[in-house]
């Protein structure tokens, strides 16, 4: 099965670039019809039983390939996944026939109480098999491959055993499924935990890479004052992001990226305008690069 | 440590705003971070808050930004969500206003109306019965006729005259109050993707309520013991609202 269906002519030629899908930009894209790669939606806010969202995703869905993104399957639990949730995953994903599906490497629901946030997990063996089994469920209930996304966090776990990157690779190597490579999340990440990004991206997984997002951060400092970037979508992406990115596309190739903005949301033009600059990045990170690879 | 008890540990945290920052987390000098979770326990409780903001924009102009906000934390610390669908979250945040000290009933109900317009907006899909399907039933069989409401319907007998707060909230920007008068009954419908609000008239709530409960028309109405009543001009009312499905025709005598 392929990883990135993308990849495999279900959707337009790269570059390939979306934006989120927010209800506030619906008439600015049904009126100027934007040329874009696809759209991509939160799953959880296509689980109600009908009516104005189902509505405009339809219309949406009409000009443009999707990509479902779900934020409340919980996959890093400890427990069980929750079956009636992952069949409310799947009934969306076949009534909105999305080209991609990614969910997090991360858990929300913690018996029975959901967080409403994505919350981070240790990393070790027990943890590696655990959500490598959740990964398998998904995928056997889904029919379909799915990417999973490198986390930001703010803090780590005294009994991790493994770096994140080699957790990744692991579970892509035990379930088959591909990665969604959050940009943002590695600087957010490398800044909160002293790392070098440019390093985390030379340990990525890249070869399982089906999708990029990008995304705007604020900061904040913690206890010892050092910087604590904060996962917020609500911004911009940042100078430094743009340049992670530009080194990660002339690794990796054309890869459907995501600009990614859910607080604070800017005029239609403004996240436009991020994506035609992802392009822009794309095209020159594809045809400067001594060192492209066809990933997959 | 096992997973389990880790995550145990961190949800824990997570629900306890004076509890240290897990034993097993670490921040960058090596030792748990206060801050750092405290970013965690700030994103549950600001996306809870935002949820209800988002709900309940009358009431929050009503209640004033402040004062919405401290319910709203008040009501995401004490009532965690059961699932990860956002938009089903804080049904019962109405009654938790209700039971809050010094909060006008109004508001309470206000926001019980909001919570019946999501719940509208959400609904499953189907088409609403028309005035002209109406017409066409032959007049005999109306009588023992029993309604089918639109799933998106819901009714609401309101203590204030909240349904006139919450639509004049609706035509202009002025910060929306409070009013003293006296209860209203509230029709909320969505026949097509808009959800309407109509407030009933005398003796409508009680109507439709019995309809509801599998009533024939000519049952419905003779329970209001109110010879005046027309169950007619009752009937086109819920119809031209879009309340109606369908109406299954009584059998003539």
């Amino acid at each position: 099965m392929p990883i990135a269906d993308f990849r495999h002519g279900a959707a337009p030629a790269p570059p390939s670039v979306g934006v989120g899908f927010k209800p506030e930009h619906f008439e600015a894209i049904v009126d100027t019809r934007p040329e874009l790669g696809f759209f991509e939606i939160h799953a959880e806010n296509y689980m109600g039983a009908g009516g104005a969202p189902h509505r405009r995703l339809d219309a949406i869905r009409e000009r443009y390939p999707l990509s479902l993104h779900g934020v409340g399957l919980s996959i890093g639990s400890p427990g069980p996944l929750d079956q009636t949730h992952l069949q409310r995953l799947a009934a969306v994903a076949k009534r909105v026939e999305p080209a991609l599906v990614s969910e997090h490497l991360a858990w929300s629901t913690h018996e029975g109480a959901f967080f409403n946030d994505l919350l981070p997990l240790p990393y070790t063996d027990e943890t590696l098999s655990r959500v490598s089994e959740h990964i398998d469920e998904v995928q056997n209930a889904l029919r379909r491959t799915m990417l999973l996304e490198n986390p930001s966090t703010y803090v780590v776990f005294a009994e991790s055993e493994w770096a994140e990157t080699d957790f990744l690779r692991e579970i892509a190597r035990r379930t088959g499924c591909g990665l969604l490579l959050d940009v943002n999340n590695v600087f957010v990440s490398a800044v909160n935990h002293g790392f070098d990004p440019d390093r985390y991206l030379a340990d990525f997984p890249l070869e399982a890479v089906g999708e990029i997002h990008l995304a705007g951060c604020s900061e904040d400092t913690d206890d010892a004052g050092l910087p604590l970037l904060i996962d917020a979508h609500n911004s911009p992406v940042r100078d430094a992001v743009w340049s992670l990115y530009a080194a990660a596309i002339r690794r990796l190739g054309p890869t459907p990226t995501l600009i990614e903005w859910d607080n604070d949301l800017p005029a239609w033009q403004t996240l436009l305008d991020e994506a035609r600059r992802a392009e822009r990045a794309i095209v020159q990170g594809t045809s400067k690069s001594p060192e492209r690879v066809d990933a997959v | 440590m096992p997973f389990e008890t880790t995550i145990h540990a961190f949800a824990a945290a997570l629900g306890d705003p004076s509890a240290a920052p897990p034993a097993m987390t670490r921040g960058r000098m090596g030792a748990p971070d206060v801050r750092r979770f405290s970013v965690y326990r700030n994103n549950v409780a600001v996306g809870l808050i935002g949820v209800l903001e988002a709900r309940h924009p009358v009431s929050r102009r009503i209640a004033g930004d402040d004062l919405f906000r401290a319910m709203a934390r008040a009501f995401a610390h004490a009532h965690k969500p059961r699932s990860p669908i956002m938009i089903a979250y804080g049904e019962e945040f109405p009654e938790f206003l209700a039971g809050c000290d010094g909060v006008e009933p109004c508001l309470a109900d206000v926001a019980r109306l909001e919570n019946a317009w999501v719940e509208a907006y959400h609904a499953e899909d189907e088409a609403a019965a028309t005035v002209g399907e109406l017409a066409a039933l032959s007049p005999d069989c109306l009588p023992r006729a029993r309604i089918v409401f639109h799933p998106a319907v819901r009714l609401l007998r309101l203590s204030t005259p909240a349904a006139s707060v919450w639509a004049s909230a609706q035509r202009c920007d002025m910060p929306a109050a409070p009013i003293e008068g006296i209860g209203e009954d509230a029709l909320v419908t969505r026949p097509e993707c808009d959800v309407r609000v109509r407030i009933l008239p005398p003796l409508g709530y009680d109507f439709a309520l019995s309809l509801r409960e599998g009533a024939t028309l000519i049952e419905a109405a003779q329970a209001l013991n109110d010879p005046a009543f027309d169950f007619g001009t009752h009937l086109v009312g819920l119809v031209e609202s879009g309340a109606v499905a369908s109406i299954i025709p009584g059998q003539t005598p």
